[in-house]
């Protein structure tokens, strides 16, 4: 029976079920037991559970990260939430140096099981500060998983994943994917780390989207289906560690891989997955690296177009690939209010 | 007798500053629902009376930096009127560009150094800038606007420290209006004295206000300049103030109910735009008004006719020249 819900309301049902059946799981963070609730995602919880599972902390982002993590190591499970991936970089220090490192360098004695959560910001001036996404820079470092599910079913089924977990999880969010609806089952449930999820079947070009470019994938894919290309549309869910085989499979078809970074290109996951794919020598294939324009976020709308990539920009860089004509413009109307998000916040 | 209460000149200055941030702020409220400021404001009416108080102190070179609650700061300190609009509308007259927006405002020429949307990254900022007026003898001063919320960062702890140490010409001063989004000054901190406590900690001359009445403070902030650029050291001022609208946006917030009606009322019947006012001839005051009204018609107008940045001029300003 299907039981259509909201992207913050699959992440709340989450925590709720996983605070209910583990009652060392608390959330922290600045203004999580506020009226606005972290967009609904904290709705009802401090009702239901009472301000030692769930409280507000002073803006200290990289002190509150090593407090997380000491209670952590303690046998507790904390959640920290963070409403902006920027605010994160604050606390670095704990997170690259401490949380990361936690279970390793004390030989096994120690486990770090904490669950950080951060959303990217998208337009309406968000400008330099408010648009950044941070999963390329901390891809780079071993001991932590890191996810950016994109429909809520996976944002409900690997948000229990992570809060069960005895790793750290960095939980990437997508300000956009908030108006996101899907099918999502009442009763809890956790989906594997490292399984990515495909959103559309083709055998013409392997297309991976992370987070909120999944969805612009999906755009591409429609306007690209008009002119007889079908594209195989692939949601890695998590980043670290990578589902590779799934996208391997694919491209093996398609003999076309590109990926769309929800950031920068350098370093990135489109870097990656591709060099990945190479080395594995089974195949050989045409590749391309889509994402930001290597600039800060500009706060004008009048250079987001020439910033960010969309289901358009995506599509057509497709056509010219497989079939080299930069001209082509497609049809289908695309109807952007649907996903994006107007201000202020 | 207070010094700025024998001036006429002053007390029209500090009118005018008040009126002029106060519509400005309204005037942004009128035109958010038009969307054409496609930008997040955390808009400073309500809390005006410091920053005007505090910078009608100041020289035009004094530097002063502060956070994305920045619109009353600039436009106290003499910020472009014209190039805010623009940047409101994210239009390349802007005093970024359009590339700031809201919350990334400056006008150096007139000493707004730079105000930030990360919570408290101008502090250090600001002392590494009065470090430098020092360092080259400019004699200029700089000051510091921080929030309560954002004053709880680690970095605001080790500026104070470098400050003191190096004597830094620097007022830091934190406008206390008892909330960070919706969270209560006393649900983040054990009690009211906390931030005047820690200051002091840092042996830095320190000092509360109660009331934002623009006018004491002015007198006040005059004396720390003035041992400011003797070489005294960092000093330290808390002044409560409240913020009328909500945290971001044009509108108020007390459906939320994080915070009652009357917490605000209490400030809005000393609001110190009327007070001043009531200082001014009615003729004096009305010409003010209007002057300030037509000019920020003009710069509303100026927004309007300027051009957006053009998608080929993305890769401005992210490096130098080549040649470098
Ligand atoms: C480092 C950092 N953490 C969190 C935020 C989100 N945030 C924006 S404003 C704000 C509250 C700031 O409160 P305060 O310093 O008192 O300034 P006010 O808004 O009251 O002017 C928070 C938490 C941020 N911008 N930067
Ligand atoms: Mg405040």
């Amino acid at each position: 029976m299907s039981r259509i819900i909201s992207y913050p309301e699959a992440l709340k049902e989450a925590m709720t079920l996983e605070m209910e059946s583990d009652e060392h799981v608390f959330i922290l963070g600045q203004g999580v037991d506020d009226p606005k609730a972290i967009l609904g995602t904290t709705a009802g919880i401090l009702d239901k559970f009472g301000p030692k599972r769930i409280f507000d902390v002073p803006l200290a982002e990289d002190g509150i990260t090593g407090i997380a993590l000491g209670a952590a190591i303690a046998g507790l499970k904390p959640i920290h939430i963070h409403i902006r991936n920027d605010f994160l970089l604050l606390a670095m220090n704990q997170i690259v140096n401490m949380v990361a490192k936690m279970r390793y360098m004390y030989g096994g004695v120690h486990t770090a099981p904490m669950v950080i959560r951060a959303t990217i910001g998208k337009s309406w001036g968000q400008g330099p500060q408010h648009s950044q996404s941070i999963y390329p820079m901390l891809m780079n470092v071993p001991g932590l998983r890191i996810v950016a599910p994109t429909t809520p079913y996976d944002a409900k089924g690997i948000m229990a994943a992570s809060i069960r977990s005895s790793d750290p999880v960095i939980f990437i969010e997508h300000r956009s994917l908030y108006y996101q609806k899907g099918d999502v089952p009442k009763e809890a449930y956790a989906l594997p780390f490292g399984k990515a999820r495909t959103l559309a079947q083709g055998d013409d070009v392997t297309l991976v989207g992370v987070s909120q470019m999944a969805i612009e994938c999906l755009r591409a894919s429609k306007c690209l289906n008009e002119v007889g290309i079908h594209a195989h549309v692939i949601d890695p869910v998590t980043i670290s560690p990578l589902d590779i085989d799934t996208i391997l499979t694919s491209v093996k078809k398609t003999k076309h891989l590109v990926v769309v970074d929800n950031s920068w290109l350098p370093g990135a996951l489109g870097a990656e997955i591709i060099a990945a794919c190479h080395e594995s020598q089974d195949c050989d294939f045409k590749s391309l690296r889509l994402g930001f324009a290597a600039t800060p976020c500009p706060t004008t709308p009048s250079l987001e177009d020439a910033f960010y990539v969309d289901g358009v920009s995506i599509a057509k860089k497709i056509y010219h690939m497989l079939r080299h004509d930069s001209d082509w413009i497609p049809n289908t109307i695309i109807h952007r209010e649907e996903v994006e998000f107007k201000g202020p916040f | 007798m207070r010094t700025s209460e024998n001036s006429h000149k002053l007390l029209e200055e500090v009118y005018k500053s008040l009126f002029l941030i106060r519509h400005v702020e309204e005037k942004i409220c009128d035109l958010y629902p038009t969307d054409k400021i496609k930008s997040p404001v955390h808009l400073s009416i309500g809390q005006e009376a410091v920053s005007v108080g505090v910078c009608k102190a100041l020289t035009r070179e004094d530097g002063v930096m502060g956070s994305c609650r920045g619109h009353a700061m600039y436009l106290a300190k003499g910020g472009n009127l014209k190039q805010m609009f623009a940047e409101l509308y994210g239009k390349r007259t802007g005093c970024g560009k359009g590339r700031a927006g809201s919350m990334h405002l400056a006008d150096v020429q007139a000493g707004v150094i730079a105000t930030s949307a990360i919570m408290a990254s101008t502090v250090p900022l600001a002392v590494g800038w009065a470090y430098a007026q020092a360092y080259q003898n400019t004699g200029n001063i700089g000051v510091c606007f921080v929030g309560d919320g954002a004053l709880d960062e680690g970095c605001v702890h080790e500026s104070f420290l470098f400050a003191k140490q190096k004597k830094v010409p620097i007022l830091i001063v934190c406008e206390n209006n008892e909330y960070a989004i919706h969270s209560h000054f006393l649900t983040r901190h054990p009690s009211k004295d906390y931030i005047l406590n820690w200051a002091s900690s840092y042996e830095m001359k320190c000092k509360r206000f109660e009331d934002d009445d623009p006018l004491a403070l002015y007198d006040y902030v005059g004396g720390v300049a003035d041992e400011l650029r003797s070489g005294s050291g960092p000093q330290f001022i808390e002044c409560y103030t409240s913020r009328w609208k909500e945290h971001v946006g044009p509108g108020d917030d007390f459906k939320l109910g994080y915070r009652g009606t009357e917490e605000v009322e209490k400030w809005k019947r000393k609001d110190q735009l009327i007070r001043i006012g009531k200082l001014l001839k009615p003729t004096v005051k009305q010409k003010i008004e209007q002057n300030v009204l037509k000019e920020i018609q003009e710069a509303v107008e100026f927004a309007e006719c300027s051009p957006f940045p053009k998608p080929t001029e993305l890769y401005e300003n992210v490096y130098g020249g080549e040649n470098e």
